[in-house]
């Protein structure tokens, strides 16, 4: 049975993780209202995009060559862009994230080499450690990442596929559904799926200027913004998870404190008692 | 009449989604005009103001560059940067405007040109539609 004092440190040893692990949920939730507002703001420009380019994958090109981001190969060879956080205390995020890759990958074995695109620390450490073709590890993006952090991922990306070297192209990463919710998946990104378009509008566009100056533009920004969207919401899914897994340490944390503070009282009493006893039997003894 | 769903987006948000009856972009080449049953398109936007016609009334927003598709009845335009007329801030396109002209005025080595004139027309083209902030209901907006 510890004493009173033992449970009495310990209470204040308990109490203080309480204070900082609500300090970091409390930092997560500011941190988690700014990355929701940008990855559900971002999610029309997104989604819009892709729209685009499944149609103008849709679209017959009398030229194949005409981009290379375009054309659709034998998969022989996958790319994949492991999107996690920097850091840890996010629950079971990050494992779920690995988790979900690493399935990714096993699957993909056998029929395809892969090599692996990592951003953030958890997922570049995991990789490595499980012996995987680590391509490239990408960390310290923040909790705002820009548009310029984003574009030497997109780069290696489209090097990698315009030179052949990989024939697609996905991304893992958490999507941000709520607060409590983050569910970890792997999208395609390249090759681009064609959409299922009536006949009518599959007779190829007119592009203005050309099809070659628009097609350029648009197809390195489309890899770019996808991408940059993707992390967007990652960095939303981490900030949540942590100001969940944090809430949830605090309140455990306290109910763990009161536990303890019911124990001291019941040992503090016991010890009375047993005091008492000693005492009331030992005056007994002397009376008799 | 047939209409059309507009979709104007940028990065950060949906400006804009609406039925409209027919709109003008600027496209890098000259003005484009929309109308329902367009043959499909997909374009190059250069910074400037898209008239959009609804219900026999118009409005304008003005964007920052970037590319329109028009696919059936469905003109989705992802814009670098886009806002309403009543959203600009004239003011503020009035400063960026100067300061740009400064930058190509004074001609420091390190001035990047083409940053400057993006600058310029953005800034040119917020004002354009900010000026016709308030089109008159009994006739036809103001031109020019």
């Amino acid at each position: 049975m510890p004493s009173v004092r033992q449970i009495r440190r310990r209470i204040r040893s308990v109490q203080n993780t309480a204070k900082i692990t609500k300090a970091m949920s409390m930092i997560a939730a500011s941190k988690m209202r700014r990355a929701q507002e940008a990855a559900v703001s971002g999610r029309p420009y997104s989604d819009l995009m892709r729209n685009l380019l499944a149609d103008l994958a849709a679209q017959p090109h009398s030229d194949e060559r005409l981009h290379g981001l375009l054309t659709q190969r034998e998969v022989n060879s996958v790319e994949i862009i492991h999107v996690t956080p920097d850091r840890g205390l996010t629950g079971g995020l990050n494992s779920n994230l690995n988790r979900a890759a690493g399935q990714f990958m096993l699957e993909q074995k056998g029929n395809a080499d892969v090599t692996v695109v990592a951003v953030g620390k958890k997922g570049g450490r995991f990789m490595s450690r499980s012996g995987a073709d680590v391509k490239a590890i990408f960390t310290d993006l923040g909790d705002r990442p820009t548009l310029a952090d984003v574009t030497p991922i997109a780069r290696i990306v489209i090097e990698d596929y315009v030179q052949e070297k990989v024939d697609a192209v996905y991304v893992s990463y958490a999507d941000f559904v709520s607060t409590t919710v983050q569910r970890p998946v792997v999208q395609p990104l390249l090759p681009v799926t064609p959409a299922d378009l009536p006949p009518q509008y599959s007779f190829g566009y007119i592009y203005e200027p050309d099809p070659f100056t628009v097609l350029s533009a648009l197809l390195p920004r489309f890899v770019e913004m996808q991408l940059y969207h993707f992390i967007l919401e990652s960095v939303a899914s981490e900030q949540s998870a942590r100001m969940v897994a944090m809430r949830n340490a605090t309140d455990n944390a306290n109910e763990m404190a009161d536990d303890l503070t019911l124990l001291m009282n019941k040992v503090r009493q016991e010890t009375i008692t047993r005091d008492l006893l000693d005492i009331v039997g030992g005056a007994a003894a002397v009376g008799a | 009449m047939p209409t059309m769903q507009l979709d104007i987006v940028t990065a950060e948000r949906l400006v804009s989604s609406e039925e409209v009856d027919g709109l003008v972009a600027p496209g890098v080449d000259g003005e484009l005009g929309i109308l329902p049953r367009h043959a499909p398109l997909l374009t190059a936007l250069a910074p400037g103001e898209i008239r959009v016609r609804k219900n026999g009334e118009e409005s304008f927003i003005a964007i920052g560059g970037g590319f329109m598709e028009v696919i059936g009845s469905k003109v989705t335009v992802l814009a670098d940067t886009a806002e309403r007329a009543d959203e600009i801030d004239a003011s503020r396109a009035e400063a960026a405007l100067a300061k740009a002209q400064e930058q190509i005025d004074s001609r420091s080595s390190d001035m990047d040109l083409e940053r400057a004139m993006a600058s310029i027309r953005r800034s040119q083209a917020r004002l354009k539609v900010a000026r016709r902030r308030r089109p008159r209901r009994d006739g036809p907006p103001p031109t020019g």
